[in-house]
């Protein structure tokens, strides 16, 4: 495999940012740098995405990032991310100008009532989704309920909670010797 | 420019805090953005993030509008709000950026610590708790507002129930279901 330039990396990340409409990011990379570009392997993948979801922000920057990285290092990161980005805030400013405009009028305000209604659905859905495995485990359940009640209805401060939590929830779940994986 | 410096905090410490995703941080954003500093409404909040989710790429971009928002609301000019948006997305995507740049050339080093395992199962509950959190900071205006009438109350309960049920139950494009929510928003709540 030859190592693509950074203005390769941009150009097929902002194809990504400009496609992926609906979410689901993670699977529009995946078609395009292991299916499509053959940057990476797929184990090569899983395992950007792994650090990707363990650490702090969004999973697809950070996928990006990381795929970027691999690529062509510092700048190819910057290439990934940027070009993954930008077409989405490009779209959202003229979404955002028009909604500074019109969001008076009685028309655009009822279908952004509907829109907004909708992605609270949405919201849901994904996390019913990835949340099925910890809604059916009873100390799991615990856990997503304690958070919930804390940061959702009390506004405890977000780090605030994470100090808490985050370690009392990685003890229980401490490695065990005989722990078969 | 001291809201500048306030936007930059905010999301800056944000960024770090995003754990599982974007999503997880949707609770604390809505109350810094919101109650702590007033820079949008819970109308706009809700506005706001559900057009990230209509436009392409990280639906996480909405925070954009945020800044934009607050620079408005506190009497900038154009110029400045547009350069609030850009402190706003470089504060939200730099920091965790930069920490995934520098932990994956180190993670190999961890591959076999059983404390991998640990952290991700450990973590998994607290990132669903933070999302139901961001469902119910977005949904106390979308879905169910006081100030509504119970019939547009029904109405938006209504639509966010039948996109939840719909993803389940078939495979389709998010973005469309939430344009369809616009439809019917707009035919059946301009009304009320």
């Amino acid at each position: 495999m030859n190592k693509p330039a950074p203005a390769e990396i941009f150009a097929a990340f902002f194809r990504i940012g400009v496609t992926s409409f609906g979410g689901g990011l993670v699977a529009y990379l995946r078609d395009e740098i292991v299916a499509g570009r053959k940057w990476m392997s797929e184990d090569e993948f899983l395992a950007a995405l792994e650090i990707g979801q363990t650490l702090p922000g969004l999973n697809s920057v950070n996928v990006a990032i990381i795929a970027g990285r691999k690529l062509a290092g510092p700048r190819g990161a910057i290439a990934a991310a940027t070009g993954l980005v930008i077409p989405g805030a490009v779209i959202l400013v003229i979404l955002g100008l028009l909604y500074v405009r019109f969001r008076n009028n009685r028309d655009v305000a009822a279908a952004l009532a509907g829109i907004a209604a909708a992605a609270v659905g949405l919201l849901f859905q994904v996390t019913l989704k990835i949340g099925a495995k910890q809604f059916f485990n009873p100390l799991d359940l615990a856990f997503v309920l304690l958070t919930f009640v804390l940061v959702g209805l009390y506004h405890v401060s977000l780090p605030v909670a994470l100090f808490l939590i985050a370690p009392i929830a990685i003890i229980l779940r401490r490695p065990r010797k005989e722990a078969v994986k | 420019m001291r809201e500048l410096v306030s936007l930059l905090n905010v999301f800056c410490l944000l960024s770090l805090l995003a754990v599982g995703g974007g999503s997880a941080v949707l609770p604390q954003m809505e109350h810094e953005t919101v109650t702590v500093h007033q820079w949008v409404s819970a109308d706009d909040f809700a506005t706001i993030y559900s057009l990230g989710q209509m436009a392409p790429g990280p639906n996480m971009t909405m925070v954009g509008l945020i800044g934009f928002k607050a620079a408005n609301h506190a009497g900038m000019s154009d110029a400045w709000a547009f350069a609030a948006m850009l402190v706003v997305l470089l504060a939200f995507y730099l920091p965790s950026s930069f920490l995934t740049y520098a932990v994956s050339h180190i993670w190999d080093n961890f591959k076999e610590n059983p404390w991998r395992d640990s952290v991700q199962k450990g973590m998994a509950p607290i990132t669903i708790g933070l999302m139901l959190a961001g469902v119910h900071a977005v949904g106390k205006t979308a879905s169910y507002n006081p100030e509504h009438s119970f019939h547009f109350n029904t109405i938006t309960i209504g639509v966010g129930l039948a996109v939840t049920a719909i993803l389940f139950a078939k495979h389709i494009n998010p973005a469309l279901l939430i344009l369809a929510g616009g439809v019917v928003g707009w035919f059946f709540l301009r009304g009320i």
